[in-house]
């Protein structure tokens, strides 16, 4: 199946209750995976009339106690920030696809990471954050619902799924476990609106209008955010042991950095790959253990579909202490495993 | 004989009820409530009717009628 | 000696944040009446909407949710299909749905969903300090209409209701207002009646009610009653409109 179906049939049996999308290229796969297989599944969903109204769907859904969803793509995305800003605010568990394209504007619909700054620093209005999982490949995507609904659910908390375009249509064999398995699972809400019988009046909101109560609020997302920024970093290490170069990329652009490691030490070139499966909490630790690992300090490369987003964050994880090279084309482009060689023997 | 109670903590002095009781029987209050606002007041002559028009039109919920 | 006319249950016994003379007390006040009246408190679930009435979930006493600038039916139309069983409703300014949130506005309609809309007209954004609203009559000053609202420049007041009742999937729309106690009774049986259709299951119920701004139509509250009764009823004239 592609990966737009993976991601959609990976939701459906990790109990995803709620869908509402829009379409937009190139996650239409997905959207149209959920018009059928949802309704069967006596799951609820929604054509709606827009990104926005789908996303402000997904928070009702959320604050009426369901496991909700939505899809799109980047332009798609930016419409829906302000609503994904009110369920960090409500403190709502959700999950975001977002098959990524390239931009500015409307762009074009050919893979790109160029939403990565969009993804992992809030987005829209006021300090919050999304966890933001990236995918592989098809059977990953799959795999990755499970993780993303129990992650929001644990932390009551956005979790944005960010592929691209790439990987939304690629076709690939997927093993999927527990045949059948598409029981919503049951998670007690205790907050959620469902009439207010024998308990007193539940309220889902993001407004605190009186003096020194949305800092108190504030203060407790950010106690949240590092509880997770502590405990979820993920991330897959490939030959880092004894890498001179490391290779940091992401998503589908990990697939392409990964053959070029294989490549590069075939020809005796001590390369490594680190894939940060979070992207935020940006897989810091990784960082940490790649270098006691080599003893030397191992130079990085980071690679990515847009012009140099990720790279922050990976010098923010070496702190200075390692030299930090970036390799990237957007718009469309997508860097080549030739590009990636030359590059890496143009540092060493 | 009917009659209606005012919470004149929660009054805001908007004078709606004022307009709409046909016997004429609530008044500005010139006494302030804690708020800075000047209640009305019901004057109990016997003549209230019970129609609760007063409640009715009132913003605040601050009036009750008994009959 | 009976109470005839006691403080409903649904509503908390605490002064509102609202303007002397503002007509969202009284609407507040309707809707507590008719959840108790209806006996569906337990099962009710509002969604308030940004705009005056942003933190109206203060004053119930019962289940309600936030919503941004305008997507209050977007938000209902979740709860309602995740929870069939419950009552729910979305309490919206002019301003909420009929400008920011038209598109979540008609496509709810459109729709049909069986949902309950009570719908504030006071022809003007009160929460921001009184400009042009999507409501505002010809003429009618505002903070950004000092010299009156102009058609050439400012388009013409929009009236909502009339375009939704043009949908198949809306069943009830009636026009109210709030400029005497006779209007108010009215105004609630409209609302107990959209809500009495949403326990029927007859769908999309929406109640347009005129409402006073006294503060930033720069009148006393008389006046603002007044107002609506000899000028605003004339533009958006009452009564049963689908």
């Amino acid at each position: 199946m592609s990966g737009n179906e993976a991601i959609a049939e990976g939701a459906i049996r990790a109990g995803c209750c709620f869908y509402a999308g829009y379409p937009i290229t190139p996650q239409n796969e997905l959207i149209g995976y959920m018009s059928v297989h949802m309704p069967e599944n006596k799951r609820i969903f929604i054509q709606a009339e827009s990104e926005i109204a789908a996303i402000n769907m997904v928070f009702g859904a959320s604050a009426a106690g369901s496991r909700a969803m939505t899809s799109s793509s980047s332009p798609g995305i930016s419409l829906k920030q302000e609503g994904i800003s009110y369920i960090a605010g409500a403190q709502l568990p959700a999950v975001i696809v977002n098959i990524m394209r390239a931009g500015p504007g409307l762009g074009n619909i050919w893979p790109a990471q160029s939403d990565y700054f969009q993804a992992t620093r809030g987005g829209g209005n006021g300090e919050y954050r999304c966890i933001v999982l990236a995918p592989s490949s098809v059977q990953e995507s799959f795999d990755m619902m499970f993780s993303a609904f129990n992650l929001a659910d644990k932390y009551r908390n956005p979790v944005i799924v960010l592929g691209d375009g790439m990987l939304g249509q690629m076709m690939e064999p997927v093993w999927l476990p527990v045949a059948g398995c598409r029981l919503p699972v049951a998670v007690k809400k205790p907050w959620a609106l469902t009439g207010c019988k024998e308990r007193e009046q539940n309220i889902v909101k993001s407004f605190y209008m009186h003096e020194g109560d949305l800092e108190k609020f504030n203060l407790l997302l950010q106690k949240k955010y590092a509880q997770i920024m502590d405990s979820e970093q993920r991330y897959e290490e490939i030959d880092t042991k004894d890498a001179k170069i490391i290779l940091v990329a992401y998503g589908s652009m990990a697939r392409i950095a990964k053959s070029a490691v294989k490549s590069l030490r075939a020809k005796g070139i001590k390369t490594g790959l680190i894939r940060p499966i979070t992207l935020w909490p940006f897989p810091v630790k990784a960082f940490q253990q790649a270098n006691r690992q080599t003893g030397e300090q191992a130079n990085y490369l980071s690679i990515e579909m847009s012009y140099g987003q990720m790279v922050e964050d990976v010098r923010l994880a070496v702190c200075g202490k390692a030299r930090v090279e970036f390799l990237g084309r957007s718009g469309g482009g997508v860097p080549t495993e030739e590009e990636i060689i030359k590059k890496v023997n143009s540092i060493k | 004989m009917p009659k209606v109670t005012i919470d004149r903590e929660k009054c805001k002095g908007c004078l709606l009820c004022v307009g709409v009781c046909p016997k004429k029987l609530i008044s500005r209050d010139k006494s302030l409530n804690s708020k800075g606002h000047n209640p009305v007041k019901f004057q109990d002559k016997g003549e209230c009717i019970g129609c609760a028009l007063c409640a009715i039109i009132c913003p605040d919920c601050c009036i009750e009628v008994y009959k | 000696m009976d109470k005839i006319y006691a403080h409903p249950k649904s509503l908390r016994n605490i002064q509102t944040h609202y303007c002397p003379g503002c007509g969202h007390g009284i609407a507040h006040r309707i809707i507590a009446e008719i959840v108790d009246e209806l006996g569906i408190r337990e099962r009710v679930i509002a969604v308030a909407p940004v705009g005056c009435a942003v933190i109206a979930y203060d004053y119930w006493d019962f289940d309600c949710s936030e919503a941004a600038h305008g997507r209050a039916l977007a938000v209902a139309t979740a709860i309602k299909r995740v929870r069939p069983e419950n009552i729910v409703f979305t309490y919206q300014g002019d301003g909420d749905l009929a400008a920011i949130g038209t598109n979540e506005t008609i496509h709810a309609a459109n729709r049909g969903e069986n949902l309950t809309v009570v719908f504030i007209n006071n022809a003007v954004y009160g929460m921001t300090g009184g400009q042009m609203a999507p409501t505002t009559l010809l003429n009618q000053k505002t903070a950004t209409t000092v010299k009156g609202r102009e058609a050439g420049i400012h388009g013409y007041p929009l009236k909502i209701s009339e375009m939704l009742a043009l949908l198949p999937g809306v069943k009830y729309i009636e026009r109210v207002s709030l400029h005497s106690p006779q209007e108010i009774i009215k105004t609630k049986k409209a609302i107990k009646q959209a809500f009495s259709n949403q326990i029927e299951g007859i769908g999309f119920s929406l109640v347009e009610v005129l409402s006073p701004c006294p503060t930033y139509w720069g009148m006393q509250p008389k006046e603002a009653l007044d107002w609506i009764k000899e000028v605003m009823v004339k533009k958006f004239p009452l009564g049963r409109i689908k």
